[in-house]
């Protein structure tokens, strides 16, 4: 019981940075119906922006004396990096796929495969080779609950994850912009004629999913503090798969599925060899596709999508 | 590509035009003709002429490489590339214009078959000519070929018919460590599979007969995203195919018979270039039959609206089954082919980087298009041959150009065009004579 307790721990912390992933393309998709296939590195080079910050603070703070305690660091590098990687976001938004609005979708795929390329590259260059670890700011406190061991590192990602997914679900049914983004996942041709901008909510969709991305990314460098500049292919794809099956364009959906894949590596590398983690995953997940062949709250396929 | 021009013979004057017009009335014969002077001309003093101007060797690829690694070299390369190749096909495509016409024309009259054959042995002399300069070129020209091969598969499923497949690294690791179990097993003295069965002198007959039966493994495993493809399509399809592509390499990383993660290795050298020009030129007759038969144009109906299609008495499932089985033969083919070009598989080939590539070649060339196919996949695997010096920058490069194609022709340089034969080795008359 106590091992399933303590993998049931793991697979939730594994499982928030697949949700936090999947909901920026969840949410791209709704808006502009097409994915974000640069999404998986902009998580890559949210978690460095996340280094770079993080480092800029512990330098700046040993600097000029300051003693800035470790959790004020974490909380200024994950705002700082969210709201840098949003102007990425915006950046990919305004010459990927703005161009292409009118064009076939899967123009605009490869596009975003591409700027991926490019993104990958520009870290690679930059970076190196070898990869860099990310600098620990909070010290690892392990707490042993009935022989569940949690550390103070697990609890704080689920949290902010959470956090920052109820915070994501307020915006989206609350606020004005939030209706606005909802108007127009309802009616990308209509609602632009009623005074809505559709690229000023293209991107703010394409902000918000980036920094949540940034979030991921570096909450995975406090977790795995390893950072490499393809580690945005395997979250990514992984995501996307989690985006998919909770139903394309659905926030709710794409939170699910994050966390249910999460689940279903985590359980699959506890009972059989990890080498078969991957192919058990997306067994289960083509199993599921072939009996809800539109996800867990996707609606089926409608004459509303282009080509 | 020249071949097109001829329709666009507008009457206006400039000397652009001119030039536009002379080379207009220049039949493929001719074309084939001059690289063939070309090529020759490199064989006989390629080597003196490229000492004599400074070159350390002859350019391996038009001199790209030369250019990008020492700059100071650029004129000599510049200058090789004139007098090897831009000034021989030109002088020899002029001085045969017009009887290249005639004898286009005569054999048209005679065979259109023995026409096409007389079109393609002579390619198949400029490309071996060219090959044999250096293993190089060999290697290079063979993986282009494959990746022909490739894309004008994944076009039919993409372009055709129109969904966002992934699954064709998936079906090309299918066919390659199919053809490489069956060529190793049987004719290989190795550790994997031990002793050969057959003498390995039987071997180059029964090649062709591995690599069909990794072609079926691979429409088999094709089923696998057909069936699905029923009830869903559009993205749903896309995570299916994509699933369908990493199910497969894992499963090869976990058959431990097949050297899982370490790959498979000492597949016999039978894959030299006259087998793999066959099989290109075979694969691309047989897709454009297929494109252009009836169930190529079903393929289409499917595509544009599947449930008018239905009601046009089209069995949108047969089709679709059709479709992926088809394309997914000639990916397992290709794979094969790679499999003993490289002499070596690795599940990790057929991955991501794998699926970006075959995808940035169909949608670069053009949909729905086996010019544009041949056309994708021979610029990018040159470019990023030729791109190679600038190392890391290759991939700042070429992104950026599919993007900017992408933004500029969203369904790709030449989409939706019909690869018509007779159209293009037909002789080309007069401008004036034509209307």
């Amino acid at each position: 019981m106590a091992f399933f307790l303590q993998n049931l721990v793991n697979a939730l912390q594994w499982g928030s940075f697949y949700a936090l992933i999947a909901l920026g393309y969840s949410m791209v998709y709704s808006i502009l119906m097409l994915f974000n296939f640069a999404h998986g590195d902009i998580f890559m080079v949210g978690a460095y922006i996340g280094f770079g910050v993080a480092t800029g603070l512990l330098v700046i703070a040993s600097q000029w004396a300051i003693a800035l305690p470790g959790w004020l660091t974490l909380v200024l590098t994950i705002l700082l990096s969210m709201f840098l990687t949003s102007f990425l976001g915006m950046f990919v938004e305004r010459v990927g796929y703005r161009p292409l609005r009118d064009a076939p979708r899967a123009s605009a795929a490869i596009t975003g495969l591409m700027i991926g390329i490019i993104l990958e590259t520009i870290i690679l260059w930059g970076m190196g080779t070898q990869r860099v670890g990310f600098p620990s700011l909070i010290e690892t406190v392990t707490f042993n609950v009935g022989g569940v061991y949690i550390t103070n590192k697990k609890i704080m990602i689920v949290a902010v994850s959470l956090a920052f997914m109820l915070a994501l679900h307020l915006f989206i049914t609350k606020s004005r912009w939030g209706m606005a983004m909802r108007a127009m996942a309802f009616d990308f041709v209509v609602v632009p004629l009623m005074g809505v901008s559709i690229n000023r909510i293209a991107a703010m969709t394409f902000a918000i999913g980036s920094s949540l991305a940034a979030l991921a990314g570096i909450l995975f460098g406090v977790a795995y503090p390893v950072l490499d500049p393809y580690m945005g292919i395997v979250f990514g794809w992984k995501a996307f798969v989690a985006a998919i099956l909770g139903g394309r364009g659905s926030i709710m959906g794409a939170t699910l599925a994050g966390f249910l894949l999460g689940f279903i590596e985590i359980f699959v590398a506890m009972i059989f060899p990890s080498t078969l983690r991957d192919l058990i995953a997306y067994s289960i997940v083509l199993l599921i596709l072939v009996f809800r062949p539109y996800g867990f709250f996707g609606e089926p396929y409608s004459a509303k999508l282009r080509l | 590509m020249e071949a097109t021009s001829s329709e666009l013979s507008a009457p206006e004057n400039g000397v652009i035009n001119k030039i536009r017009v002379f080379f207009s009335r220049i039949p493929v014969l001719g074309w084939l003709c001059g690289a063939l002077a070309a090529v020759l001309l490199e064989q006989v003093v390629g080597r003196q002429l490229a000492l004599s101007i400074g070159l350390p060797k002859i350019p391996a690829l038009f001199g790209f490489t030369i250019i990008l690694k020492y700059p100071v070299l650029i004129p000599s390369a510049f200058l090789y590339v004139f007098i090897i190749y831009l000034l021989p096909v030109i002088v020899v495509a002029r001085f045969c214009l017009t009887p290249a016409n005639w004898l286009a024309g005569k054999l048209m009259n005679i065979s259109m078959q023995g026409s096409v054959l007389i079109h393609l042995v002579l390619l198949y002399a400029v490309l071996q000519i060219w090959a044999e300069v250096s293993d190089y070129r060999d290697i290079t020209l063979k993986f282009t070929l494959i990746a022909i091969m490739v894309t004008v598969s994944l076009n039919v499923i993409n372009g055709y018919m129109g969904e966002f497949s992934c699954s064709h690294p998936g079906f090309m690791a299918l066919g390659a460590y199919t053809t490489s179990v069956f060529t190793v097993s049987l004719f290989v003295n190795d550790s994997q599979f031990g002793q050969a069965l057959l003498p390995s002198y039987m071997g180059p007959f029964f090649f062709p007969l591995g690599l069909i039966l990794g072609g079926c493994v691979a429409s088999l495993g094709a089923l696998l995203v057909a069936i699905p493809s029923f009830r869903t399509r559009g993205d749903y399809l896309a995570i299916i195919s994509l699933a369908f592509m990493f199910i497969v390499k894992s499963l090869i990383e976990n058959l431990e018979f097949v050297g899982g993660p370490r790959g498979l290795s000492s597949q016999p050298n039978w894959a030299n270039l006259p087998t793999v020009f066959a099989w290109t030129v075979i694969c691309i007759w047989i897709i454009n039959n297929f494109v252009r038969s009836i169930i190529g144009k079903a393929l289409n109906a499917v595509r544009d609206d599947e449930t008018a299609a239905n009601a046009m008495t089209i069995d949108t499932r047969r089709t679709k089954m059709t479709a992926f089985m088809f394309a997914a033969f000639w990916a397992g083919v290709a794979g094969g082919l790679f499999a003993h070009v490289l002499r070596y598989v690795n599940p990790s080939t057929f991955g991501i980087q794998k699926l970006a590539e075959v995808l940035a070649m169909v949608y670069f060339g053009g949909l729905n298009s086996v010019y544009g196919s041949i056309l994708g996949a021979v610029s990018l695997s040159m470019l990023s041959e030729a791109l190679r010096p600038l190392e890391l920058f290759k991939w700042i490069v070429i992104p950026l150009m599919l993007i900017l194609v992408m933004i500029y022709r969203p369904t790709g340089l030449i989409a939706f065009k019909e690869f018509d034969v007779k159209k293009l080795i037909r002789p080309k008359p007069n401008p004036g004579d034509e209307v």
